[in-house]
Parts: C-alpha cells; structure tokens; sequence
C-alpha cells in the first residue's frame, strides 16, 4: 500500500510540473505581441508596451521568465492583477471556496439523485423506474446546464416565487445553482451504475451468493453495490474538474462572485496573469483530488493497486 | 461483368446488414433530421424569409400565429433568430471536431510509433492535456486567441484532441504487436505504409466512434462558449448569445430564451443518437445491446 501511495504521488508531480507549463505558456501563445494584445481597447505608446514587458518579465529569456515563475510559484505568488493590481494569488484564494461550495453541492445532487436511479435501474432492468431512470439520463446528457439553471430560475424564481434567483444569501440560494449544475452528472452517474450493476449481476460469484441463500437485498448491497462503487468514485473524481470549470456559467447567471465567473470576466478583459492563475489552480486541485481518488480506491478495491506493482 | 455485379451486390447487401444493425427506421429519422439541420445550418434564408436582425413589430410579443416563437426586446422575430442562429455552434462543433480529430489522430500515433524520447513527450504532454477539463482548456483557447466564431472552433478543436489521441495511442499499442502487422514489415513494408494500410482501416471504427460520441459534447461546449460571450457579437443571430441574453426578460418574456435553449437541447439530443447509431453500426457489439436495451452499455 506504501509503495502504491508513493508510486501515485510521483506520478503526479510530472503532470503538475506540465500544468505549470501550460500556464506559463498562455502568455507567450498570444499571437503577435502579447503586452500589445493585453492593452486592447486603447492605444498604447511604444513606451507603455515596453513597460508592460519590462513588468511581465517578457524581455528576458523564456528559460529565465519560466524559472522566475516556478519560483514564484513555491511561494505562492502567481503575479499582479492586471484590473485590481491586487495579488492574483489572494483574489484566487479568496474566490475558491464560493466554487468549492457550489460544486460540492453540485456532486451531492448527482450522488443523491444518481445512484438511486441507478441502482433501480440496473437491478430491474425495463422496470417503469428505469425507464423513469433513462428519461432523465437522456434529459441530463442533453439539455445545457445554463438553459436548465435558467428555466429553473423561471419557474422556482421568478413564478412560485420559492427560491432566490440571484445573490449567495443563506443556504436557499444555493439550492437552484447546485440543482442546475449537479443535474448533468446524476444523469451520467446513473448511468454508470447501472451499467455496472447489471454486469455485476451476470458474474459468477453474485450465483454463488444466491445459491448459498442470500436474499435480494444482501446480494444487492455487500456484493454487486460492493463492486460498483469504485468505478463511481474514480468516475466522480473525474467529472470533478468538468463541475469547477462548468461552475463559471452557473456563477454567471446566478451572479455568485467564485472562480468560474472570476475567470470569465478576466478572459474578457485579457486579465492574463489572472487567466494563468485561474488555470493552474483548477488544474491543481482537479490533478491532487484525483490523486486523493486513485488512493481511496486502492483502499477500497485492491484490484486497483495490482496495475501498478506488477 | 458479372465479377462487377456479384461485388457491387455483395457491396449493397453488406451496407443493408450495416445499416439493419443500427435500425433502418430510426436510420431514416436521423438522415432526415440530420439533413433538415444542415439545411438550417446552411441555407437559413430558404427557411424564413426576413432579417434577423430587422425589427418585425411590437418587442416582447407572445408567440401567436404571425410571430411563431414571439418577439423579444427588440420586436426581432425569435424564429428568425433561431434559424438563423444554427450556423455558429454547429460550425464550431462539426469543425472543431474535424481539427480535434485530425490532430489528435496524428498524436496519437506518433506516440504509439515513435520510440524514446518523442514517445515520451507526446505521452507525458497527453497526461498534461487530460489533466485539464475540456472546457477549461476551451477558455485558455479563447483567452489566449480572443473571442470570436473562429476562435470557438480552434477552441473545441483542441478541447478534445487528447480524448482522440488517447483512444489512437492505446489501439496502436495493441496493433503494433499483432501478426499482421509484424507480416507486413517482415514483408519490408515501409514505416509509413504500414501506418496508411494496415493500422489507419484498423483504427477507423474506433476513431469513428470517438468523434461520434464526442460531437455531442462539442455542441455543449461551443454553446457554453457562445452563452458566456465568447462567440459571435450582438445583434447577430446565435443560440448561445441569444439565450444568455433572453435570461434577463425571463419574466416579460419566457420566450426569448426558451426557443434557443430547445435548439441546443434538441441539437445535443440528435448528436447524441446519431453518434449511438455511427456506434452501433461500426459495432457489432453495441448493435446488440441496441437491440437489447437491458444490455450494460
């Protein structure tokens, strides 16, 4: 188990020294002169780009900015903001958990909503409720999460009058975001679980289990359920980065001031050093809760651990 | 001649039994539907006369017999606007995946064929790419080329190469062994016609259903680009734009926004059953579970 740990964490650290390039690179991949094209929308001197080079380090060689910028990096600094020349670091670190919130909420819904269906659906099979189940997996895949949070906002907002249509006041304001955002994933959860319930059933241990004389449900739960759950959490903890990244529009429309929306209006306004920060920090965490998985699997299913020492 | 017959009717009856597998009614349903976007898409003008972008009458009028989907803030007719807006996000996400497709294609098998140190660092870069949310590598396209059509289709281009390239990587991993392969460069095939004859037909079906199943969440993602303004600039016509921009009169005026909403809804459905059926006629396979629903799938 040790080694698994260890091996995965080595793993790893490639992939962040990679998300660290790619963040680096957003600037110097602008076409043209990448101080010019961030000074957008008015008309810049010579000597102002110049100055705006001097200050992105971009007059030095790339091995020197990158190094520069690793360096920041360890000490947590991601450079200035170009809007609010405050630190992006603290504007990041200072928006996150808005986002973390709205997209833990967003995973619960799926959770609460998509192993059910799922279960049902793949323990009876062409069964009313799984076709109940299909609909709504169909309707999940399909209908855009922004048109969902909209039309939602329409009828629990703006007609019943039940919930907030905007702003983070208390915890009802959370319900319509996380629902919109959260929808999506029930539907793929669904069905995945299904999916693997029903392979789970044709397997033969799940006959041995019936043959010794265990019922419907002590099959269902220590032994299919048992073997579906795996695959569901390193599903989740792949659509985690799809959730934080597809919280932008949601915190748009519901105007909640988190990462999404902060990333958004800084690409608008070519807010570079802000984008990069945004990048590197989404891709972090979205790299280290896969990591987090990965183990929590090998606990959970040693199978898992196998691919790795043999 | 009758070696041309037999063949042309061993081609036809092979394309019937392809086409059987996936269901010819719901085949017919989905080219007739396909078509019918490609003519939205194409030939809006020939749908519904007038201008997008003309005002029509009263703004904020309910849909009736003359204004089918109403009118919105402008007096602009919502229907026009729809058809007319088809042309951006189904650009966006046809081409987008044709560029994803076609680069990713290419990684994936200079990383499958190459040895040391290019191998190393096509694979270690595809780690990076899946490391990051598509969407999220979409709006660092946009960040880094500005916003506009062109830049939603580069975006959506490079959002899925690495779903390709990983897909083509595995599959040539596995080829590259196989008897055939190794026949034909005993037989002293060269490198690349190898690559042309032998892996590329294999690969097609598996790179037929990626791109099948991905054009649906291509149409997603230019639709989210175009709904955060990324896209085209008002007043033209766009599914996202117009639906981003219909959510402010949600009270005065549900219509606005409901209509390209059930555009994109409707599009990503289609998608979605017209990758299924791509799917399942490549795939033997799938086409059973198709007929089976109860089938894991």
């Amino acid at each position: 188990m040790t080694r698994f740990v260890v091996w995965r964490l080595l793993i790893a650290i490639p992939v962040l020294l990679g998300v660290s390039i790619v963040a680096f690179l957003i600037i110097h991949l602008i076409p043209g002169n990448p101080a010019q094209a961030m000074l957008f929308g008015s008309t810049p001197t010579p000597m102002q780009i110049h100055d705006l080079e001097v200050r992105l380090g971009l007059d030095q060689p790339w091995y020197q900015q990158y190094a520069k910028y690793l360096a920041g990096l360890m000490h947590g600094d991601l450079g200035t903001s170009f809007v609010t020349g405050r630190s992006v670091f603290s504007e990041i670190v200072s928006r996150a958990p808005s986002t973390f919130l709205l997209s833990g909420a967003a995973m619960l819904i799926a959770i609460v909503v998509g192993v059910p269906l799922g279960v049902i659906g793949g323990v009876r099979p062409g069964s009313i409720w799984d076709r109940v189940g299909r609909v709504i997996s169909v309707s999940g895949v399909a209908i855009p999460y922004f048109w969902l949070a909209l039309v939602f906002t329409l009828i629990f907002a703006v007609r019943l009058k039940l919930l907030p249509a905007v702003g983070t006041q208390g915890f009802s304001s959370l319900i319509l975001p996380a629902v919109a955002l959260g929808w999506g994933y029930a539907a793929i959860l669904t069905r995945l679980v299904r999916s693997r319930l029903i392979e789970e059933y044709q397997e033969e241990y799940i006959k041995t289990a019936r043959a010794k004389g265990s019922g419907a449900g002590r099959v269902l739960l220590n032994h299919a359920l048992r073997n579906a759950v795996s695959p569901t959490i390193t599903m989740l903890g792949l659509q985690i980065g799809n959730i934080l990244t597809g919280a932008a529009a949601i915190e748009v429309i519901f105007g909640r001031p988190g990462l999404g929306s902060f990333l958004v209006q800084s690409i608008a306004a070519k807010n570079i050093p802000v984008v990069q920060g945004a990048v590197l920090f989404i891709g972090f965490v979205y790299v280290l809760i896969n990591l987090v998985v990965d183990v929590l699997v090998g606990v959970i299913d040693p199978r898992t651990r196998r691919r790795v020492t043999v | 001649m009758t070696a041309i017959a037999t063949a042309s009717r061993g081609f036809r009856k092979s394309a019937a039994v392809l086409l059987a597998r996936g269901g010819l009614l719901s085949g017919i349903v989905l080219a007739v539907l396909v078509l019918f976007l490609v003519v939205v898409a194409v030939f809006p003008g020939s749908l519904v006369s007038g201008d997008p972008t003309a005002s029509v009458g009263a703004a904020f009028a309910a849909p009736d017999g003359s204004h089918w989907f109403g009118t919105d803030d402008l007096g602009r007719d919502v229907l026009t606007r729809v058809v007319w807006g088809a042309h951006p996000i189904l650009l966006a996400s046809v081409v987008g995946i044709l560029i994803s497709t076609v680069a990713g294609v290419s990684l994936g098998l200079l990383g499958g064929l190459a040895r040391g140190f290019v191998s190393g660092l096509v694979m270690r870069a595809l780690d990076v790419m899946l490391a990051l949310p598509a969407l999220l590598i979409a709006l660092m396209v946009v960040a880094i080329v500005g916003t506009g059509v062109t830049s939603i289709v580069i975006a959506v281009g490079v959002a899925y190469i690495p779903a390709f390239a990983r897909v083509v990587y595995g599959s040539v991993q596995r080829l590259r062994t196989a008897d055939f392969v190794a026949a034909a460069r005993l037989f002293g095939a060269s490198g690349m016609s190898t690559v042309a004859r032998h892996l590329l037909p294999n690969l097609a079906t598996e790179i037929a259903v990626v791109a099948s199943s991905a054009i649906g969440w291509a149409v997603l993602t230019a639709a989210t680009l175009s709904f955060l303004g990324f896209g085209v600039a008002l007043p033209a016509p766009d599914w996202g734009v117009d639906l981003s921009s219909g959510g402010q009169y949600l009270e005065a005026a549900w219509w606005i926004s409901t209509f390209p909403g059930l555009a994109i809804t409707a599009t990503i459905l289609l998608s979605n059953y017209l990758g299924d059926y791509v799917g399942s006629i490549l795939d033997p396979r799938r086409a059973v579970r198709a007929r089976r629903p109860w089938l894991p799938n």
